[in-house]
């Protein structure tokens, strides 16, 4: 039952893209900065093979330039 | 339960996120996050002032199940509108450390056992009236902090001072910002700032004198490059002595000598008048000139005195005193190029440009500290640019109560809540509040901070109790006292609530309740009492230092005095205390509108709180008829002062070639008692090191962790090097953080002192160093 948070960078011009596409995903809560071109992301994720789909998803972000873990925990059941 | 506990980890998911956000982009703003992350239902909130630094950042703190949990900004708190630094985001871990003090311990053949805490308050009040009796009055002394409560600090100063007749009561205020009293004092007549935070959101210019607010006041950094983003015509300028992560955010870094911003000062003010762009009508109507002693010492000698003497002179005058300071002159002292010491005053002087200037340390952990708030009072005064919105000389604090509990309270030797001891009426109002006779309150102010220690050392001292604070880290040249604490017939108590090497030469430790394990108040930079009620059970046998005292004061046949009960003392005190400071130059606001805000800023007149002091749209104290009114001093007007450049207590020479600097870092607060145990912010800067310029490291033969002795005439330690991390001293300077008690680089500072603030000069000693 993983939880991590990242910072989320988007691609140039693609802010609200990427909050919109971030927002969408399930298991996902996102923070935007407000003076900055930053999202925190935080995933929470019921168990490893949902956390490797999600993570799958997020790869595949047009909007998302580069993901920085800033946290991570896995409590094993 | 598990919900529970996955919505904690969420919570320091979120946390270390907007902390690593924090350290790679200073200033960013997370404002809006408080809505998507809504009470649950199973999380209550309640807000405090945030536990760390002056800032008085407003907090919610998030509580479950009894247990504090989470931690976010008080949107409704106008300081920090719902950001927080890491150290705030983080704080609630504080409380949990796993070594935490819940048992008075006593010291018994040579060992600390356990004890219950009412046979500790036993043992404390048996000792202090022994002491007492055997010894004088004198020989028994309170230190506490500027992170008492006001509580905390008004029981111990109406014990000490009203009962026991005693004014050894001091505070580690005293060692970061007694120059910020005396030079308001001297300047102004009155303590504590004109302005308030909202300057920041009217200036166009700010300027840091010696101040690396990114680090030490992040969330008000923000503010600044939140205003200068806003705006098209905001500068900041970044006067300083290394560089720091506030250069890199600054528009501008100016690099001068240390000491020598006493001279650029003087310069800035030269250039001014050179100029004419001097504000006649403002100085004509509002301002007087003064001089004061000069070579006024270090105070480095135990029983060291000085009392300076106010001699008024012209405008004229000070046009010739000032000869001596022109841009080309200060140039070749302080390294600071003359082109840009006439831009700082061109900034100052241009009438359409609104100027707020930043200090703390810096200019307050100085040798001649009085002196150098002096002259950036004197920058302001001469322009006008004071008490209006933007137009600012802020003085900031270090502690989140420096403000409220030990300048406001008067928990200092020469201080009462209202006034000084000196002063017949003040100590007249004081015996009267406290009902003990006036006889009981000594008209003579006994020891400073230092001298404190030093009397401890002599002998002269036996009995002392430290709450709050850290000394055995804190003191400069701190061997001797460290020394002096152990020695045999010295009966150290100390009341914390973690281990700490001031704990470990203690005779008796109390553990405490920390923050909103009590309800309390704090006073911040901007003149706002906090008050945070009790939130969480204090662990054990904790017990506030405000109940501790009382506690023992009853012990001692004071209950007359102290017969508050612990449902409701807090109120019963705040209400007592508030006598001292009726009237509209500084009442408070009562208990039940401090409960109800997120701070409250006093003068608070007629349900209306004061932003500006001395200007009459702001300030119902004026009372003049004009356009200000520095009622502070008799002449009705603010005090320019002639002070000279003089040096360093001790500079770097042949033989102990480099300044050593110290400080602070971003994650830790102080001594890192408290943030070293929050696994976040350790493991980010997990130990201290110091930092050295890359061709200094070059030349010694050092790489980044190497270790490095450093050696001055009074001790040395050895620690890794850090080279080009977030600190970058110029060539010659050394700086190192003081947190980590691992490294006491405080046996290595010297223990020079401003002579008329007695606070000592943590940034300026001659060492060198070596390859270890």
């Amino acid at each position: 039952m993983p939880i991590f948070s990242y910072l989320a960078m988007p691609r140039e011009g693609a802010r609200e893209d990427l909050c919109t596409e971030l927002s969408n995903l399930e298991y996902c809560q996102i923070i935007p900065a407000e003076n900055k071109e930053i999202v925190v992301l935080v995933t929470d994720t019921p168990d490893e093979d949902i956390e490797r789909s999600l993570q799958l998803k997020l790869k595949n972000l047009t909007s998302l330039q580069s993901l920085s873990l800033a946290f991570g925990y896995d409590e094993q059941d | 339960m598990r919900l529970d506990r996955r919505q904690f980890i969420k919570q320091a998911a979120i946390s270390s996120a907007f902390a690593t956000a924090g350290a790679l982009f200073p200033g960013i703003s997370f404002g809006g996050w408080s809505s998507l992350a809504q009470n649950s239902g199973m999380i209550s909130w309640q807000k405090s002032p945030c536990r760390f630094c002056g800032t008085g950042c407003g907090v919610l703190v998030g509580v479950s199940d009894g247990r504090a949990v989470a931690v976010k900004g008080d949107p409704n708190c106008s300081v920090n509108k719902g950001l927080c630094c890491m150290k705030g985001y983080h704080s609630v871990q504080a409380l949990y450390g796993k070594d935490r003090l819940t048992k008075a311990m006593v010291r018994k053949n040579g060992s600390l056992v356990e004890v219950p805490i009412q046979e500790a308050l036993d043992l404390i009040a048996q000792k202090l009236q022994e002491t007492k009796d055997k010894h004088g009055k004198d020989s028994v002394a309170m230190y506490g902090s500027g992170q008492w409560t006001i509580p905390d600090g008004y029981v111990a100063s109406k014990l000490f001072k009203g009962c026991l007749g005693t004014n050894n009561v001091e505070a580690n205020a005293r060692l970061c910002m007694a120059s910020a009293v005396t030079g308001f004092m001297t300047s102004f007549g009155l303590d504590e700032p004109m302005g308030c935070y909202e300057d920041i959101d009217h200036a166009n210019v700010f300027v840091t004198w010696g101040n690396n607010m990114a680090e030490m006041h992040p969330v008000l950094f923000s503010r600044m490059l939140a205003q200068r983003k806003r705006k098209v015509d905001v500068k900041i300028i970044d006067f300083a002595t290394r560089y720091t992560r506030t250069s890199q955010a600054a528009d501008k870094t100016i690099i001068f000598k240390p000491q020598t911003d006493l001279a650029v000062a003087n310069a800035i003010c030269y250039e001014i008048i050179r100029n004419d762009w001097v504000n006649s009508n403002f100085v004509n109507e509002h301002v007087s000139f003064h001089k004061g002693k000069t070579n006024i010492g270090y105070g480095t000698e135990d029983h060291f005195v000085f009392n300076d003497k106010a001699e008024p002179m012209s405008f004229d005058d000070f046009k010739v005193f000032l000869e001596d300071y022109t841009p080309e002159k200060v140039e070749k002292l302080s390294g600071v190029p003359a082109k840009d010491i006439k831009y700082l005053a061109s900034l100052y002087g241009d009438p359409s440009v609104k100027v707020t200037s930043f200090w703390c340390m810096g200019m307050n952990q100085h040798t001649r500290g009085t002196w150098i708030n002096n002259l950036v009072y004197n920058i302001h005064l001469l322009v006008g640019k004071i008490s209006t919105p933007g137009n600012s000389p802020f003085s900031l604090t270090g502690q989140p109560s420096a403000c409220g509990t030990v300048r406001e309270v008067g928990t200092l030797t020469h201080k009462l809540p209202h006034g000084v001891v000196m002063n017949e009426q003040d100590r007249e109002m004081a015996a009267d509040i406290w009902d003990v006779p006036v006889e009981n309150i000594d008209p003579k102010p006994s020891y400073h901070t230092v001298e404190m220690f030093r009397a401890l050392d002599r002998g002269d001292i036996k009995f002392i109790w430290i709450q709050v604070t850290n000394p055995m880290v804190t003191m400069p040249n701190l061997i001797r006292y460290r020394d002096g604490a152990l020695k045999d017939d010295r009966f150290v108590v100390v009341s914390d609530v973690y281990p700490t090497p001031t704990t470990d030469v203690a005779d008796v430790i109390l553990p405490a309740a920390m923050w909103i394990e009590q309800e309390g108040m704090y006073g911040n930079s901007e003149r706002r009492t906090q008050h945070f009620a009790q939130i969480v059970d204090p662990p054990g046998e904790a017990m506030s230092d405000t109940w501790q005292i009382i506690e023992v004061a009853r012990r001692l046949g004071f209950e007359k005095q102290f017969p508050w009960d612990e449902s409701d003392y807090i109120e019963k005190i705040w209400e007592e205390y508030r006598r001292f400071h009726a009237g509209p130059k500084h009442e408070m606001a009562p208990y039940s509108v401090l409960t109800q805000r997120s701070g409250v800023q006093w003068p608070f007149v007629n349900g209306k709180e004061t932003r500006w002091r001395f200007n009459p749209k702001y300030d119902p104290a004026c009372t003049n008829g004009k356009e200000y009114d520095f009622y502070g001093k008799k002449d009705n007007r603010a005090w320019i002062w002639a002070r000279p450049y003089e040096p360093a207590a001790e500079s770097p020479d042949s033989e102990y070639n480099f300044w050593l600097n110290t400080g602070r870092v971003l994650e830790h607060w102080h001594t890192g008692s408290m943030t070293r145990r929050v696994p976040v912010l350790h493991n980010a800067v997990p130990s201290s090191y110091v930092e050295l310029h890359p061709e200094d490291a070059a030349e010694l033969g050092v790489v980044n962790g190497e270790r490095v002795k450093i050696i001055s005439r009074r001790g040395e330690i050895t620690m890794p090097a850090q080279i080009n991390g977030r600190g970058v001293p110029v060539r010659g300077m050394v700086f190192v953080p003081f947190f980590d008690e691992s490294y006491l680089i405080n046996e290595v500072t010297l223990d020079a002192f401003c002579p008329i603030s007695k606070q000592p000069d943590y940034k300026k000693c001659a060492v060198r160093l070596e390859k270890a």
